[in-house]
């Protein structure tokens, strides 16, 4: 994997990107879920993008975390939303960054708690490796290499823009 | 001061009572059942956040509702239940409080919820758990004594959210028997912390405590003058023993005076909420037209009440 470029790639070109790796199978009505805070901010991005007609759902894993016993409940829960029937559905899950997978197992678990899909596919636009659990994306449009306490963040500004910020330990 | 609830982070690691607890905490409470109405509302109504973790209902006086919403709240979160009736166990042995609890820790509890008609016990039983370096055990107050009830507390306080959005703009009313009552006194606590700018008190003078004005209490004994535009009305069940007593001359008495009923209710803002802790009493406290009319948010207070206790339970668990 390459090294981060200087400046970061823009956020915005990649939503572009992404939706333009998905476009090919919006045939089968997939219903997009995002999870908190980032995934959700994309996936709003690829609804408008694909022309998508459902409200994206909205996933806070925090519920289903497998750190609860070390790191207790995180302060600020925000509430999963899912506005459309699960079960049978083709859903495309949303993150903003793919790391150790285990975010993504989490979410895997709350969505099945709504119902069975008939298909779960995994969008997001950086993979920076580090798997602890045998996930991968199905759609990535940006592979980067990272130390372990390099921590890339997705932020969006008031007028609604997503960028990144890479933060160093 | 050293505040029995919190961990040496500032983090809530028991509820033991909403006096001295920080706004930001009660609001995280708040929040954080918003998020648990959710799972409420969908196919399989658990989160595994407690699996495997096990927790003590310890219920040494009566109660019905506080205990099965815990229970229920504890099974959503997939903890495993146990109850305890303890009138009909070890205490009635002569088995001391904290010996029971020594043998409850020995069982590998992780949660115990307390009820008790002591004021105070379960801070006698936190602060046992920490003189014995059991940290890992946390405790949650279902009532004690006269002195708090802090989960019914938070579950008004989420009603009132609900219902009024902001808790700055607010006449709160409490009436009823005061003096006895531990939902009032957390509720008091919690209004004002959240910042609500009038609470009133309206009972007879047998039934408020004396000095209700240092905490910053409206004191009223005529319903007409006390209900007059306020927001929310909470009424408190009159315990039938106090009709015994010296406190009151009789039931209809007191209904005719504090009886809430739809021509006191008209006093108040027109959309004002009416809310009970339960059980009620029909025609002593409330009248029927009144608690089964559209103002009453009675029964949304219960499923408010688990969505606050499985954000208490998870909350306190995970520090």
């Amino acid at each position: 994997m390459p090294n981060p470029p200087n400046p970061l790639p823009d956020a915005e070109l990649q939503c572009r990107a992404l939706a333009d790796l998905i476009r090919p199978h919006v045939a089968r009505n997939p219903a997009l879920v995002g999870i908190h805070s980032g995934g959700a901010w994309i996936a709003a991005r690829l609804r408008e993008l694909l022309g998508l007609p459902d409200d994206i759902g909205l996933i806070d894993v925090s519920f289903y975390r497998d750190d609860f016993a070390e790191k207790g409940l995180h302060p600020q829960v925000k509430p999963t939303v899912i506005p459309f029937d699960v079960e049978g559905r083709h859903l495309i899950l949303v993150d903003d960054v793919l790391y150790t997978g285990r975010t993504t197992r989490a979410a895997l678990n709350e969505l099945f708690d709504y119902g069975r899909p008939a298909s779960v596919a995994l969008a997001v636009l950086a993979d920076r490796g580090g798997r602890e659990l045998p996930v991968a994306a199905t759609w990535c449009v940006w592979d980067i290499d990272l130390a372990a306490g390099d921590n890339l963040v997705l932020e969006r500004d008031d007028r609604g823009r997503l960028a990144w910020r890479l933060e160093n330990a | 001061m050293h505040n029995p609830q919190l961990n040496a982070n500032g983090e809530l690691t028991h509820l033991l009572s909403i006096e001295g607890l920080p706004p930001a905490i009660l609001t995280q409470i708040l929040d954080t059942a918003a998020s648990f109405m959710e799972v409420s509302a969908r196919e399989v109504k658990k989160v595994p956040l407690l699996r495997g973790k096990s927790v003590f209902n310890l219920f040494f006086e009566n109660s019905t509702r506080t205990r099965t919403t815990f229970e229920i709240a504890a099974k959503r979160l997939s903890a495993d239940v146990i109850n305890l009736d303890i009138n009909k166990s070890s205490a009635s042995k002569g088995e001391t409080l904290l010996d029971t609890i020594d043998n409850l820790c020995a069982m590998h509890a992780n949660l115990f919820v307390v009820r008790h008609a002591s004021s105070g016990a379960p801070y006698l039983i936190a602060d046992h758990l920490r003189r014995v370096g059991r940290d890992d055990i946390h405790v949650v107050n279902a009532g004690d004594g006269r002195h708090a009830h802090p989960t019914q507390g938070l579950l008004d306080m989420y009603t009132i959210r609900h219902y009024k959005k902001d808790f700055t703009q607010l006449r709160v009313a409490i009436v009823g028997d005061i003096l006895h009552s531990r939902v009032a006194r957390s509720d008091i606590h919690a209004l004002t912390s959240l910042g609500v700018p009038e609470v009133r008190a309206i009972g007879p003078e047998t039934l408020l405590p004396k000095h209700l004005d240092r905490l910053g209490v409206h004191v009223f004994h005529d319903m007409a003058a006390g209900l007059r535009d306020v927001d929310v009305i909470i009424m408190l069940r009159l315990q039938n023993e106090r009709m015994t007593g010296a406190l009151l001359p009789s039931a209809s008495e007191y209904f005719r005076h504090y009886g809430l009923t739809p021509q006191k209710l008209a006093l108040a803002s027109p959309d004002a909420i009416v809310m009970h802790p339960g059980p009620m009493n029909r025609g002593v406290e409330i009248h029927s037209a009144v608690a089964d009319g559209p103002q009453a948010v009675i029964l949304p207070q219960v499923t408010f009440g688990i969505a606050v206790r499985m954000a208490v339970m998870s909350i306190v668990a995970g520090n």
